[in-house]
Formats: C-alpha cells, structure tokens, sequence
C-alpha cells in the first residue's frame, strides 16, 4: 500500500492562483470562444423559450428555479478564469436532477396517501363531486343549442340560444334567466343560424370561449340548463353542494351529508359511507404501518426474506461460478475456434432479456412445455414452490453467466502471467495457484460488480414478473407467492389490479432500499479488505 | 480545451432544460406541451383523442370528419400499454387528452379519481339498455357506448356438431373425443397459473355463486363479498370436479396464450373465449359454431361479464366543450358506430346498428344471444381489488385445493383491500 502523505502540522494555504482561460482579446482559441458563445447563447435561449409558458402558466416557483439556474450558468461560465465550478457544475447538476430530486420526491411521497383516489388537492374533489352530481330534471327537453354572443362580434356576452325541437320556438338563455326571442331565423336543424343583435358563433369560436360555456347555467324553475357540448342543452340541477361551514357535502335530494375527513382524504357520511373522490393527505407513518402490519407481510415475511437472499446469492455466485469457469477454460489460448466460442456464450446475453424470460415461462408450461418434454417428467414447475424456485433461479443462470463470463474473461487478462507462472516455480499446484493467486486479484476487480449484481437481483422484479408472477400461491395465502420477492410482492400490493398506490410504493421502496443499502455496506467493507491484496 | 467547451456548452443546455423539466415534481412536465398546444390552435381548436391501437384506427376517419364539418384540429394518438393509468396519470399532471375511448369497468376509477365527466345522451333509447347500464356509475351515465362484447363458446363443428346442452354434456363429448385420439384436450378455458376471474365467472355463476352481491340500484356492493358464500362454495366444489384432480377439462397449464391455439389446432373442440378470437379462428379454417357457454345440469345460467366499450370526456381536456360535443352528440351518431364496429367487429351497443350488421356478419347476433344471460362487469373500482386474489383461488381450486378454505383466504384478502 503505496504510502499516504500526511498532513503538515501547520497547513499551509495557498492561495489558489485562478488562471485566466482568455476571453476575446489575447491568448484565446477562436473556435473556444465561438463554442461558448455558441452554448451560453443556446442556454439562453431556451431559458428564455422556456420563461414565456411558465409566466403565461403562472408557475412561479418553476419560473424563479429558471431564472436562477440561467444566471448561476451564466455567472460560471461568462467569467475568464478557470474555477472550480466551470467543471462541477454539470455533474453537480445532474446529481440533482436525477438522483436528490427522485430521492427526495420519494421519500415525500411516501408519507402521503397519494394514489388512485387520491391524487389531486381537496378543492378538486370537491369539483369533481359537484360536477358529477348535476342529474337532468326528469322530463328536461332537448334544447337544440346555439352558442352566441350578444352584441356583433363574437366577443360579446356569451348566451344560450335555446330551440324547443317540437315547437322550433327560440328563447335567449342567460345567466339571468330564459327570454323569448321570436325573430331568431331557425335552421333545418333546429340550431339559429341568424338573430339581431346576436353573433352566431361557430364551433371553432365557441371553442375559444369553452370556460364560459361551461360556466353558463341558465337558471330555471327546476334548476339549470346547461350545454352538453355546443349543439345541444338540457335542463338539470346539481344535487350535491359543498359547504366550508361544516366542511361537507350534501346531498339536496336526499338531504344526506358526507364530512370531510382530514386523515384518509375522504367525504364520509355518519354510516360510513364515502364518496369515491378523494384528495391527497399526509398520512404520517401510516404506509409504514400498514407495510409491517399487513398480516400476510407478517405471517410470510421471514420467509420471503430467506428466499429473497437465496434468490439473489444463488443467483450472483451461481452464475459467476459457470461464468468464472467457462471464462477460465476459454482463457487458454490452446483452444481452437476462441472467438467462436464466446460469441456462441454471449449470446443469450445479447438478447432482449424480456423476450428470453417469456420464453422460458412457456417452456416451464406443464403440458406443452419444451422442459418437461425433453426430460419425459410431467412436472407442474410453476405449481409447486420449490419447483418454481428452480426454474425461476435456472432461468436466471441462463441469462446472467455471460454477463459473468465477460467480466470475468476481460479480469483474468489483466492479470499477468507471470504472476501465475512464479506460483508454478515456487511448486504451487494448479488449483493452489488459482485459489491463492488468481482469485484474489479477480476479486479485486469484480467484487463491486457482484455486489450491484447482487442488488439488482436483490429487486430484480423482471426475474419474477414475468415468469412465475410470484407464484405458486399456496390455498391459504392468495397474496404472497412461493416465488415472490419482496419487491413483487410489494409491486403487487401497491400496484396491483386495485389501482395504483404511489404514497404506500414509496414506503416500500425506502424500506427495500435500507435493507440493500445495508448489505452493500457490509460488502464493500469486505471488498475493502480484498484491497489490501494489492 | 476545445472539446470541454463544446461538452459544457451542451451539458449546461440540457441541464437547463432537464432542470426545468423536473425541478417541482409532476406537473411541470406539462410546460413544454402545453406551450406548444396553445401555440398551434388554429380558429377551430383542437381536439386530442386517446384509444388503444385498434381503436384508434377505427375512429380516425370519422373523427377527421368531425373536425373537417367543425373547423376542428383533429389528434388520435395510439395507446398501446396501460392505456387507463396513463390517462389518469396525464389528467393529474395536466396533459389529458380530451376524449378517451376505452372499457367501462375503468369508470369507477377514473371518476374516483376525478378524470372524467359524466355526458348527457340524448337517444338513449337508441342503445341496449345492458349498455347504458355498464356505463352508468352512481346513477350517472358517464360515456357513450358503441359496443358489447361477451364471452361464448365456440365449437369446432367438425368434432362436435351439436351444441352442447350443459356442462356436464360438453365434458363427456370432449372426453370421448379425447379416448378416441381425435384431440388432446377436453375444452380450452384459459386457467393459467394465477387463474382467470374474468373466463371463470359464467361457470361460476352457472354453479350459483357470484363475486359482489348487488344494490338496490343492481350495482355491485363492495360491502357484501359473496366469495365465500356457501353458494359460491358450491359452485366452486362443481368447477374443482372438472378441475385437474377431476374431469381434467379445466386445467392451470392452460393460460391465455395457448387457450386460442389448442382450439385453432384442433387440439381441442371446445373453447370458452370472446369475439377477439373470431380471426384467428377463421385464419386456421376452422368451422366453428357460437354458443352460449352452457350450464350445469339443474345449475342456474351462465352469466359471462359484459363488457362495453365506450367514448368518456376528459374532466381535465384543454377543449371541452368540443369534446363534449364530439362524445354525447356525434359519437352516438350511426356513422361513428359503424365505424368503431368495422373496426373491430363486436356487437353494436345501438340497436338498429346491430340489426345492419348482423345482415353481413352472422356470428354479432350468436355473440349477443350467448350473452342474453350475462350482467356488466361490475365497474366499482373494487373489482380491480378482486381479481389477483380471487384469481389465485380459483386456480388452486382447480389443481385440487381445498374448496371452503382456500375461497375463505381469498375473500379475506379482498376485504382487507377494500377496507
């Protein structure tokens, strides 16, 4: 191990000395310069394509992050000397992009109640609920609609021309209320093609005004008409209303109501019942809660986790075993037709592995499948746990050793001989050499590939997915499978055919990365140690 | 020295860009389309249309025509994977399309959800009632209709002339087709590993058991799970004798890739599938006849779920009134539903389209009588919580599990997911 400087007792801080890269006048590469003219130029004028939406969208916490990431740009880069920051600053920024942003998001989320049912802010509950509840009066007529504004342009006031279809009489249907309009010209159709002191709007016009539209409700005895698109309109009243004074819904027609309840984000009534729109709440720790008390997590965890771990080692030291050796045998360059090999064992590594599990999924088919008839078994894989663990785990042998083999080849060539060969002069045997030489410096280098082999088999969802589904699933337990890790298992529960549950998903996802983090921790102590060897 | 500069020039570009595109979580996805929409809508306005693959070819002519008649911009974009949460998904970060054209046991989630509106039809009347049903959701109509579709039976007539008069016919004349070497297997009804809710409900229900209890409105009560009822169980203990440890017609290694094509092979002369395995049926020349799946001696009717496909208005559509225009006026025009049955040939929710199209495609007409007994698939967004356990259940039933418990565990399951 190659000596460390120490520091000195009475450090001594130099000033940096900031060297000037040229700007314009002396000492500068024209084609430098155009390029950074060429890039600030090309930031700004994104920043700028940019700012216009945001403002027009009123995002102003968005507009403010532009504006402060165009000047901090900006001020890095305009300058001439050559800081720090000029090279930081991309990666920096991408660290934040997709790692701190996506980390912070999720853990965010993961103490919210945010999924299906549950996505959007109470007010659009709310707007939903009334929307949803305006019922059409029992005899309404279909008013043959023409969207129209008062005056002579198409600017105007907006009103509702309102054509009975039986009698083909027009009313002006305002926010006021219903006038008659007798000298409306009616077209075949009913709808009014001219009326004085009216512009008719076309739809393309009356597009353009769509908030009004919708806002329009003309009061009538029975309640409101309202337009059901521009052609047609009919007579109808909202049942269920808000009130912020008791912060609930009622319902006029049968005078029931629904309290908002602050903890689950739903409208409950007094027996139960709840509204299906609900809003976004903070839940605290309850995805956590429900994750460790969920009674089948519960009764099949220690199992799932064992079979978790096993799933994962077998599959990381299972394939770089056959890996290591096909590696070690294609490593002599006695063998004939080298190249030919390798290509041949890369090969399931080169196809899409999607493809390839499906494929193995089906030739594990009991009754028409390729495995069972090519041992002459009548096996049901998939249908008995410790079946299905086999196959799962074959499958990924097939797929993962000439990943291993790769790494491994190019890790064995870069070892050099003559280490070996002194090993063989000293009198070491062939396998003593292997396992005291060779190895060791093998791991060095791939040490760190088999522990991020090991997290992504760890989570490795795909694996599962799509072959066994996690299954079998045993009579008395229809939610955790044989096969299931805990991320299928739990993709299932937040994902599953019951609509999506992104607050509970990243509660999970947090827990399922403490426990990788921890063993990845623990491994490259280890590997720490392998250092040494060096 | 050159080369950083150019690389920094474009790292700092995209990181602009980047930094803006997910800087405050996700509705700022949104900027960028929403800048270009607002910027390109011409007089007319536009109108952004969402279906899966088939579905939007079939509409594309006609709903280009509504644009041409309306001076409207006309969109279809093809979904092809997850067409229901992606639409959830825009409508929450603000790029919803206007118009979705998908199933309707959707409607109950993408109301809880606040992602579309219900539509006022004028002609009602013009449609199967079982339609407007399906698409009715706390007592509002929350789309139009177009069509219907519903599991059978199909035959190959060359094995098995006649019809079957219950289950209990169909398996001994599958059974004897198998002694004699003529096929393999008995009948196709897709199991599958995790089993199949959805094909195993007309011969639940044949045996008397069921999923929801209904309302008084005749609406699914995620209240009252029957599945463990002692009806349910019975109607269980029934479909376990025909199971892998009984009559070996019902079997997990059969999954729904391989039901269709045990049929087309003439491995097999019975087939428990939908309308969508008409063309590879009669791409295989197979003569086949359709019926109704058949129940069990002395058992109630086979109930096979109906389900209907239909046009929604986006709640949080950028125009529309437009698309309110285009679902509850001109989506329920004769043209619009030809069109989305030339498309894919499913039996019509309208009535006089049926009758026209039933003139030229005999099989519509044996699709809809096959379904006169089945009921909508209920569209409670608690049927989604159903179907992975209840699933499951059923499949090991099948390979010979117990019946009450296994049903018992399963329910559980359910009702713990509903909360």
């Amino acid at each position: 191990m190659p000596d460390r400087p120490t520091t000195p007792a009475t450090p001594e801080r130099r000033k940096p000395v900031l060297q000037r890269e040229g700007w314009g006048i002396t000492g500068t590469n024209p084609l430098a310069l155009l390029a950074k003219i060429i890039g600030l130029g090309l930031v700004l004028a994104i920043a700028v394509a940019l700012a216009g939406p945001l403002l027009a969208d009123g995002r102003w916490v968005l507009f403010g992050v532009l504006v402060a990431s165009t000047l901090l740009v900006l001020a890095v880069y305009v300058q001439p000397y050559r800081i720090p920051p000029k090279y930081l600053l991309p990666g920096l920024a991408f660290l934040l992009v997709f790692q701190v942003v996506p980390v912070l998001l999720t853990i965010t989320t993961a103490f919210t109640n945010f999924g299906d049912g549950h996505r959007g802010p109470k007010e659009d509950a709310i707007v939903s609920i009334e929307s949803s509840s305006v019922q059409r009066t029992a005899d309404s007529i279909d008013y043959v609609l023409t969207v129209a504004a008062k005056g002579p342009t198409p600017d105007g006031k907006l009103v509702f021309l309102l054509t009975d279809p039986a009698t083909r009489q027009v009313q002006i249907g305002t926010a006021d209320g219903l006038t008659p309009a007798p000298d409306a010209q009616v077209g075949t159709t009913g709808k009014v093609t001219e009326l004085p002191g009216y512009t008719v709007l076309d739809i393309g016009q009356a597009s353009a005004r769509a908030k009004d539209i919708e806002n329009l409700s003309v009061p009538t005895a029975r309640g409101a008409i309202r337009a059901s698109g521009v052609s047609r309109a009919y007579e109808g009243s909202k049942t269920r209303s808000y009130a912020p004074q008791c912060d609930c819904i009622t319902d006029k027609a049968t005078g029931q109501t629904w309290t908002a309840d602050p903890k689950t984000g739903y409208f409950v009534s007094s027996t139960g019942d709840r509204l299906p729109q609900g809003w976004r709440v903070n839940v605290g720790l309850g995805n956590f809660q429900r994750l460790f008390a969920d009674p089948v997590l519960g009764k099949h965890f220690t199992g799932m986790i064992i079979w978790n771990f096993v799933f994962a080692l077998a599959v990381v030291f299972g394939t770089f075993a056959v890996g290591l050796l096909i590696a070690l045998a294609l490593n002599n360059p006695l063998v004939r037709g080298l190249k030919f090999y390798r290509v041949l064992i890369v090969l399931p590594y080169a196809m899409p592995s999607f493809a390839m599990l499906l494929v193995w999924r089906d030739m594990f088919n009991q009754d028409f499948g390729l495995v069972n008839q090519l041992l002459g078994t009548d096996l049901n894989w998939f249908g008995d746990a410790t079946l299905a663990k086999l196959a799962v785990i074959t499958i990924q042998f097939w797929l993962g050793y000439p990943y291993m083999f790769l790494v491994t080849t190019g890790a064995l060539q870069s070892i050099p001989s003559d280490l070996t060969e002194a090993a063989a002069v000293d009198g070491a045997s062939r396998w003593l050499a292997f396992r005291t030489v060779t190895l060791p410096l093998l791991l060095v280098s791939t040490a760190p590939l088999l522990i991020a082999s090991f997290s992504f088999n760890f989570n490795n969802y795909n694996a599962i997915g799509l072959t066994t589904e996690g299954g079998p699933f045993p009579p008395d337990s229809p939610t955790a499978g044989g096969t299931d890790l805990l991320i299928s298992y739990t993709y299932r529960l937040a994902f599953g055919a019951g609509g999506a549950q992104y607050g509970f998903a990243a509660a999970v996802s947090l827990v399922i990365f403490l426990i990788v983090a921890t063993v990845s921790v623990i491994g490259f102590r280890r590997t720490a140690v392998l250092e040494e060897i060096n | 020295m050159k080369k950083i500069h150019v690389l920094v020039g474009l790292a700092v570009g995209s990181m602009v860009l980047s930094a803006c595109g997910t800087g405050g979580g996700g509705n700022t996805a949104a900027s960028p389309t929403t800048a270009a929409s607002t910027a390109a809508v011409p007089s007319g306005g536009k109108l952004l249309i969402w279906a899966d693959e088939k579905k939007a070819e079939a509409v594309k002519p006609v709903a280009e025509q509504f644009g041409k008649e309306n001076g409207v911009t006309i969109e279809v974009q093809a979904v092809t994977k997850d067409l229901q949460s992606q639409f959830v998904t825009a409508s929450q970060a603000g790029n919803a399309p206007d118009v979705l054209i998908g199933a309707h046991d959707w409607i109950g989630n993408l109301a809880q959800n606040g992602a579309i509106d219900p539509v006022q039809l004028s002609n009602t009347s013009a449609f199967d009632p079982s339609t407007i049903k399906a698409v009715t959701y706390n007592g509002q109509v929350y789309g139009t209709p177009y069509s219907r579709e519903n599991l059978v039976l199909f035959r190959n007539t060359a094995l098995a002339p006649n019809a079957p008069t219950s289950v209990e016919d169909m398996v001994s004349n599958g059974k004897s087709l198998k002694s004699s070497g003529k096929t393999t297997e008995i009948m196709a009804q897709q199991v599958g590993q995790n089993g199949d809710v959805y094909h195993m409900q007309p011969l639940l229900t044949a045996g008397g058991g069921g999923i929801f209890a209904t309302d008084a409105q005749g609406q699914a009560d995620p209240k009252k799970v029957i599945i463990d009822s002692p009806e349910s169980i019975a109607a269980m203990t029934k479909i376990q004798k025909l199971g892998e440890k009984g009559d070996g017609a019902l079997k997990r290694s059969i999954d729904d890739k391989n039901a269709i094509s045990t049929f087309t092979s003439g491995k097999t002369a019975y087939l428990v599938s939908g309308p969508w395995a008409i063309a590879d049926i009669k791409k295989a020349g197979i003569k086949y006849d359709i019926s109704a799946i058949p129940t069990f001696q002395g058992g109630k009717p086979a109930q096979p779920f109906i389900g209907v496909n239909a046009f929604y208005v986006a709640s949080k559509g950028k125009n529309k009134v437009v698309a309110n225009e285009f679902v509850s006026n001109y989506a329920s025009t004769d043209a619009v539903q030809t069109a989305m049955f030339n498309g894919e040939p499913r039996p019509p929710a309208q009535t006089a389209v049926l009758t026209k199209v039933s003139a030229t495609d005999p099989d519509i007409q044996k699709i809809l009588d096959a379904g006169k007994d089945g009921a909508p698939m209920p569209s409670i967004p608690e049927m989604g919580k159903v179907f992975d356990p209840v699933g499951k259940a059923q499949a090991n039933i099948v390979g010979g599990a117990d019946v009450a418990s296994t049903l018992k565990s399963a329910a559980d399951a359910v009702r713990q997911a509903i909360g």
